[in-house]
């Protein structure tokens, strides 16, 4: 099917609202709410990020007035949701620079865009027996647990880049496992665990030099820095629309053209065909192939819809805020007696992973959910990183573009209260 | 004193302590007094793994009562660990069987046993319940 929505492309006013965290706050219903009797501090936003209203709304007005399965009917509200939908697919498409938006996959998050990719390269011969993947000692599970399924059935062989004390990639190493059995790499922008923010435009330069694809993990990049594809140059980019103020169960999987028409359909089913007999079926183009039955319709818009919202605001306001908040608690959290701070890298996001002397994170994450404060604690499915640190769990802060100072000092005085409560 | 008992004794203990802060305090100075499980117990057979936190937990029969040692990596879980102690070790396995841990609730904490949690504690208490009905399947055996 051909895309026809171009014309609903709306133009983004050009001027960027003004960075004002308090009247940010205002649009996060969530933030106003109560827990145990105290103000929400919500500081798990690498696990996922609240919901301003217009997404919230985008949803309830969906099912309450639009909602029809789309691309199949020709009756009027199969045509408004159809279009609110393709829609939403332009607005991503623009958001990440992609060349087109049939090269834009909409699936359930990061996870599937991962498992995906796994299952149809290894159908298409992509990856064969004795093939090399490289990925790094820093990588989700999610980017780790596909390919090791995909290692069970082929006789393909994971290569794996490590990590230094401090949290960064190991570049040298990088290149020295590049050989001629390399054919894929794939890398996290930015690590959920450690908050490194990996040298992607670059470990993307050097794998195009061997001629090997490149697929990024943007999960924990999207919502805090300007991605462009193009300028990347990456040959796959995955993300998930809830860690990026959209709703959950939806999320994208950017993928050049010529390979994904090299790859063949993921799942079977309604909406990515062309012609079925019982003796040979034919699929539809790009990118209907890779979106087998009824979508995640309201998911899809709303995702939309928190990208126009996004796109009101200047990028680099939301990476200045984030990154104040980030010295700022850096600095604060190191004054605390027995703190160390998990990953140090040169170039970080809002996350800081901890552990405090002689005290659980688990107790740490208990004691301060006590004083309405939310933070992870726990592996972040990212076993290896803990063991390369020799650790079981850490406490991980995580900012968003709508937490303020304020809330940075009740995490820090929460945490002394951690230590006055287990050291008496 | 009866599981009930001990039960009803220690949600009135909690009752007195009206904040989360001084609830958790009394839970940490539990954890602490925990008689100590020796390290050969902390076997891999032994573990029950959470994902947030480990639970080391073996039990065993004297005299017709059900023992239990228990240990975790944190100090809450040890707790509350400490509290499943106090309530079921040193009790018939038939009597472990037909009491549910309702003070939990009572207290406030059963939270902590909720799926999301991870740390092991649901886990162990399942596994008491588990020894319970082994050790009086064996003992039922034994008799006839």
């Amino acid at each position: 099917m051909e895309l026809t929505y171009e014309h609903t492309a709306v133009t983004e006013e050009k001027r960027f609202r003004e960075f004002d965290v308090e009247k940010i706050r205002e649009d996060f219903p969530i933030l106003k709410r109560m827990v145990n009797d105290k103000p929400l501090v919500y500081f798990d936003n690498a696990a996922t990020t609240q919901k301003p209203n217009v997404v919230i709304d985008s949803i309830t007005n969906y099912y309450t007035y639009e909602n029809a399965n789309i691309h199949r009917g020709l009756h009027f509200l199969s045509e408004v949701a159809t279009e609110l939908y393709e829609t939403a697919r332009l607005k991503i498409k623009e958001f990440i620079n992609a060349m087109s938006a049939s090269e834009v996959i909409l699936t359930k998050g990061t996870t599937e865009g991962i498992n995906l990719l796994a299952n149809t390269m290894c159908r298409a011969d992509m990856l064969k027996d004795g093939d090399e993947i490289i990925v790094s000692q820093m990588e989700h599970h999610a980017n780790i647990v596909p390919w090791q399924l995909l290692c069970e059935r082929k006789k393909v062989k994971l290569r794996v880049i490590p990590i230094s004390d401090e949290g960064e990639l190991d570049m040298e190493a990088y290149k020295n496992l590049i050989n001629e059995k390399t054919k894929l790499v794939s890398i996290v922008h930015t690590s959920n665990a450690l908050g490194t923010i990996n040298p992607v435009k670059e470990i993307i330069d050097i794998a195009h030099s061997a001629g090997i694809p490149v697929i990024i993990d943007g999960a924990q990049a999207v919502a805090h820095q300007k991605i462009d594809v193009q300028e990347l140059d990456c040959d796959f980019f995955v993300f998930s629309g809830h860690k990026l103020f959209g709703p959950t169960g939806i999320g994208v999987l950017y993928g050049k053209t010529e390979y994904l028409d090299k790859l063949p359909p993921y799942q079977g089913g309604g909406d990515m065909i062309r012609t079925v007999t019982f003796e040979k079926t034919t699929f539809d183009d790009l990118p209907n192939k890779f979106e087998a039955g009824t979508p995640n319709i309201a998911g899809g818009i709303g995702l939309g819809v928190a990208i126009k919202y996004l796109n009101t605001f200047n990028f680099a306001d939301i990476s200045s805020h984030e990154h104040m908040l980030l010295e700022y608690a850096t600095e604060k959290m190191l004054e605390i007696p027995g703190l160390r701070i998990i990953g140090n890298a040169a170039i970080k996001s809002s996350v800081i992973s901890f552990i405090i002397d002689g005290i659980h994170p688990y107790d740490i994450g208990t004691i301060i959910d006590t004083d309405g404060v939310a933070i992870r604690t726990g592996h972040h499915c990212t076993q290896p990183i803990m063991q390369r640190y020799n650790l079981t769990a850490t406490a991980r802060a995580s900012f968003a573009f709508y937490n303020t100072k304020d809330e940075v000092d009740i995490f820090i005085k929460a945490l002394y209260k951690v230590i006055k409560m287990f050291s008496s | 004193m009866k599981i009930i008992d001990i039960q009803n004794q220690l949600v009135k203990e909690f009752e007195e302590l009206e904040s989360w802060e001084d609830k958790y305090t009394k839970i940490i100075k539990l954890g602490r007094e925990l008689p100590q499980m020796s390290e050969e117990l902390k076997t891999e057979k032994n573990k029950i793994e959470g994902c947030q936190s480990q639970v080391w937990m073996h039990a065993e029969l004297k005299d017709g009562k059900m023992i239990i040692v228990a240990d975790s990596d944190a100090m809450i879980v040890k707790g509350l660990i400490a509290l499943l102690v106090k309530v079921y070790s040193g009790h018939e396995p038939g009597e472990i069987m037909s009491s549910p841990p309702e003070f939990l609730q009572k207290i406030g904490i059963d939270r902590h046993l909720s799926p999301t949690r991870k740390n092991g504690l649901g886990a162990m208490l399942k596994q008491i319940q588990l020894y319970a009905v082994t050790f009086n399947a064996l003992a039922a055996a034994s008799e006839q």
